[in-house]
């Protein structure tokens, strides 16, 4: 009998130390998930795309380690240019890991610029009509990774970035891509150069003239180093085309010069290099 | 506190016999294998993989020794009867009882710091290689691209945040050590006390789901509520201390986080302790 106290004495207090940690628990967990912890969801889909085991070492806190495992598997998979099951892999290292820009970045890389271009050229695939087709099913599959790590990664400029060099060199999207640009330049580390890009989306965003002047003049103003032939050149096309007065306009770039080379990261995607 | 100490050391002492510190070969093996393997990557990949593995590795090395080495201590001792011999000196068993817990954690401090030593020196070497090469490669580029460059690979190579991901790890292990003495104070052989202790770590993990299902619902039935409350109140939170996977991810831990995951360590450590000591004092030996 004074065993069976005992022991319910020490339950007791285990409940009694669960019921004190609970609201402090439940404050970490929150203040936790406020700075982007311990968001991902393990939800059965991922299960099945991840088989048992490894799904129980997830969940046992070894999250980063199965990714990174799988995550070798799709280099494997890119090899031998499997790119359905690279697909797959990807959707699962990126589940597993929500917070890694680098995987997300890379996924939607993979599956806009490789495998887009390898359905394209599918040396199996007579028909044009269907290896088009499946190369715009890449193309959205890059982009529904960048969108779904923008949503897991709002404060990450690099994916707006992508985003915006993907909608503007595979879905030729200059409106979306000069506001994914414009998102990207107004976080924090973003380099200068996204401003640019995004003023020459802008330019070529029918209906959006305006803005796009508007946003070049401001970039000019910035100083000199914002005095690129291209942003200039940009500036006197647009005059032209909103009839801006001549007393308001800019000198027009020196005759002779074309556009400069793109600075570093202007270009294409930085991965395609 | 001197008999805890002198305690400690001797548990230290008895541990390494065991040549518990064999693992770290295996760990070394492993980061330093993985970092020839990654080289065909890009840097960023190679990187953020070598952490991945690097701190998963770490993980689940210290949560075995954790359990494994603390499981073994208290029948080991019934067995040789040595027990016998310490608690007929003038040691009480709350003493004992600290004092190989103390032993314990010192194995793991000193496992999480070695390997924390490895792999920060593999990861220091690659970066050196790589910034090496990068300056070889871009030999004649503009001195702002070339220092861009070196920039980006001193970042993804120098992370203060894994100063971080180390000391989550280790208060982990040590409350998995305390939370396995506490099975051990009332189990009668090694092997119960380390399959309860795994079953623990398990259902760990889970508890946060049980509790916010338990404190969220308000149409599950009474039965399963009960269930999830006392699952939630009786078994850690351990999820609480899975921050590793997001720091090499690159996110950051706010400090007043870390310090409060960390407070949330000691706690569990003290209360299980307390009532690891509870009840060994209670038990016929």
């Amino acid at each position: 009998m004074r065993l069976a106290g005992f022991w319910a004495l020490i339950i007791g207090a285990l409940l009694l130390f669960g019921l004190v940690r609970l609201p402090l628990e439940k404050s970490l967990d929150a203040s936790q998930r406020e700075v982007h912890l311990r968001t991902a969801t393990l939800d059965i889909g991922l299960r099945e795309q991840i088989g048992q085991l490894s799904y129980a070492a997830a969940l046992s806190g070894f999250r980063s380690l199965v990714a990174a495992v799988l995550w070798i598997q799709a280099h494997t998979a890119w090899e031998e240019t499997a790119w359905g099951r690279m697909a797959g892999l990807f959707q699962s290292v990126t589940s597993l890991q929500p917070r890694s820009v680098l995987y997300w970045d890379l996924s939607s890389w993979h599956m806009a610029w490789n495998a887009a271009i390898a359905a394209r050229e599918n040396p199996k695939e007579p028909s044009e009509f269907l290896r088009l087709r499946a190369e715009r099913e890449y193309h959205r599959l890059g982009r529904e990774f960048l969108e779904q790590g923008i949503i897991n990664n709002p404060d990450s400029y690099l994916l707006q970035e992508r985003l915006g060099i993907l909608l503007r060199d595979k879905f030729a999207d200059h409106c979306g891509a000069a506001d994914a640009f414009a998102k990207a330049a107004a976080m924090e580390g973003a380099p200068p150069y996204i401003k640019r890009m995004g003023a020459y989306e802008l330019s070529q965003c029918q209906g959006r003239e305006r803005e796009a002047y508007d946003l070049l003049r401001k970039i000019y103003a910035m100083g000199k180093n914002e005095h690129a032939p291209r942003v200039i050149a940009l500036i006197n096309e647009l005059e032209e085309k909103l009839d801006i007065p001549s007393g308001e306009r800019l000198a027009p770039v020196p005759s002779g010069r074309d556009y400069p080379p793109f600075h570093d990261g202007e270009h294409g995607h930085p991965h395609s290099h | 506190m001197r008999r805890i100490a002198a305690i400690a050391a001797v548990t230290w002492t008895e541990l390494v016999r065991m040549k518990v510190f064999y693992f770290l070969i295996i760990f070394a093996l492993l980061v330093i294998g993985n970092s020839f393997f990654l080289a065909k990557f890009s840097f960023e990949e190679e990187f953020q993989m070598l952490k991945d593995i690097a701190l998963g590795a770490m993980s689940i090395f210290s949560a075995l020794l954790a359990i494994l080495a603390t499981a073994t201590l208290l029948p080991k001792d019934i067995e040789d009867r040595t027990i016998y011999t310490i608690l007929a000196k003038p040691v009480s068993r709350t003493e004992y009882l600290l004092g190989k817990l103390a032993g314990v954690f010192l194995l793991l401090t000193l496992a999480v710091l070695l390997m924390g030593a490895v792999f920060g020196v593999v990861l220091l070497l690659r970066t050196q290689a790589l910034l090496h090469l990068t300056e070889l490669e871009m030999q004649g580029l503009p001195a702002q691209e070339l220092q861009a460059a070196l920039g980006k690979i001193r970042r993804a190579g120098h992370d203060p945040n894994l100063l971080a991901g180390g000391i989550v790890i280790l208060v982990k292990a040590w409350l998995l050590a305390a939370m396995t003495m506490f099975i051990s104070t009332f189990s009668t052989s090694a092997i119960f006390t380390t399959i309860s202790a795994f079953a623990v770590y398990f259902i760990g993990h889970l508890q946060a789901t049980a509790r916010e299902y338990w404190l969220a619902s308000n149409e599950s039935a009474l039965l399963t509520k009960v269930a999830l409350g006392l699952l939630a109140l009786i078994f850690p939170d351990l999820q609480a201390f899975n921050l590793v996977d997001d720091i090499v991810a690159g996110t950051a831990i706010p400090l007043p986080i870390l310090l409060k995951t960390v407070a949330l360590g000691c706690g569990y450590i003290a209360v299980y302790s307390a009532l690891g000591a509870a009840i060994f004092h209670q038990r016929e030996l």
